[in-house]
């Protein structure tokens, strides 16, 4: 239930939290008291390595993208799984280091279909 | 007291993010408010006492799932009239299906009942640390599931490799 238990050992994480956006909203603010606002239309444009700016801002990405960053989400969740079996190794026994290596071969069946694919090929 | 402050924050950020995300015209703004509230539901994570799920929100959903979302949002691009034509005209139908969702989810929180305290109380995960914990109930009673979680993975990858590189051909 929540509110019953407090997390004292993250307190550190929170007066980092507090101190970063403290530092960050400080800074903007101590420049926004500071600066001369002085603007006009040139200044106020796009810049775009100081040449006129032409076509969308966005631009259609290549689908390459996609296939990477879903293997990286998969192998990410893979270390993800990893990390737990490593810590209590000693506690769980042989069954469940086999069947951690099931679990990794089968994601090296999808590793080694993603490369015959040529999935990591840029073209 | 201090922990239902924290408490109420954290929801009624993640409340105030969702809506935002679904309301911004600018689809990027609505991942990036997103971000902020796979960030609080990990700070909700860390008051339930489950520090391992919390890191992982932040790893996973914040890191990879955040790379997904932002890389399939620049590959559709979608100018404005198809933007509106394809997402926006059935929302009459998206609205059917998530009240649909909505109310499974009541009917199954109107149901469960908490049985007896078991033995992972607050006292014991402190004793053992968290991430010993979820790995000796993962990789010995869970073992099953667990397996059938690398086939969900295997899955991901062949269909996106199915998926994205005829395309390309």
């Amino acid at each position: 239930m929540p509110g019953t238990y407090t997390p004292v050992g993250y307190l550190p994480v929170l007066i980092f939290l507090i101190i970063a956006l403290g530092f960050g909203l400080g800074s903007l603010l101590f420049g926004y008291i500071l600066r001369p606002r002085r603007p006009y239309d040139e200044k106020l444009s796009t810049y775009e390595s100081g040449m006129v700016p032409e076509g969308e801002p966005r631009q259609k990405f290549s689908v390459q993208y996609y296939i990477i960053a879903i293997l990286f989400v998969v192998f990410d969740v893979e270390a993800v799984f990893l990390y737990p079996w490593a810590v209590s190794f000693d506690k769980i026994g042989l069954y469940a280091f086999i069947e951690m290596i099931l679990f990794i071969v089968v994601l090296v069946i999808g590793y080694i279909y993603a490369w015959r694919k040529d999935a990591f090929l840029w073209d | 007291m201090i922990n239902q402050a924290f408490f109420f924050y954290f929801s009624a950020v993640i409340v105030a993010t969702s809506l935002l995300a679904i309301t911004r015209k600018n689809v990027m703004h609505g991942v990036l408010y997103m971000l902020l509230l796979f960030f609080h539901i990990a700070g909700l994570y860390l008051f339930l006492n489950a520090e391992f799920i919390s890191a992982v929100q932040v790893i996973v959903y914040a890191g990879a799932i955040m790379v997904l979302f932002l890389f399939v949002i620049m590959l559709l691009n979608l100018r404005d009239d198809i933007r509106k034509k394809q997402f926006i005209a059935t929302w009459p139908m998206g609205l059917l299906v998530s009240s649909g969702i909505l109310m499974v989810i009541l009917m199954a929180m109107l149901t469960i009942k908490t049985g007896a305290h078991g033995v992972w109380g607050i006292a014991q995960l402190e004793r053992v640390t968290q991430t010993v914990a979820i790995g000796t109930v993962m990789y010995t009673q869970y073992l099953f599931p667990f397996e059938v979680a690398s086939l969900v993975l295997l899955v991901a990858i062949i269909g996106a490799i199915v998926l994205a590189k005829k395309r390309i051909k």
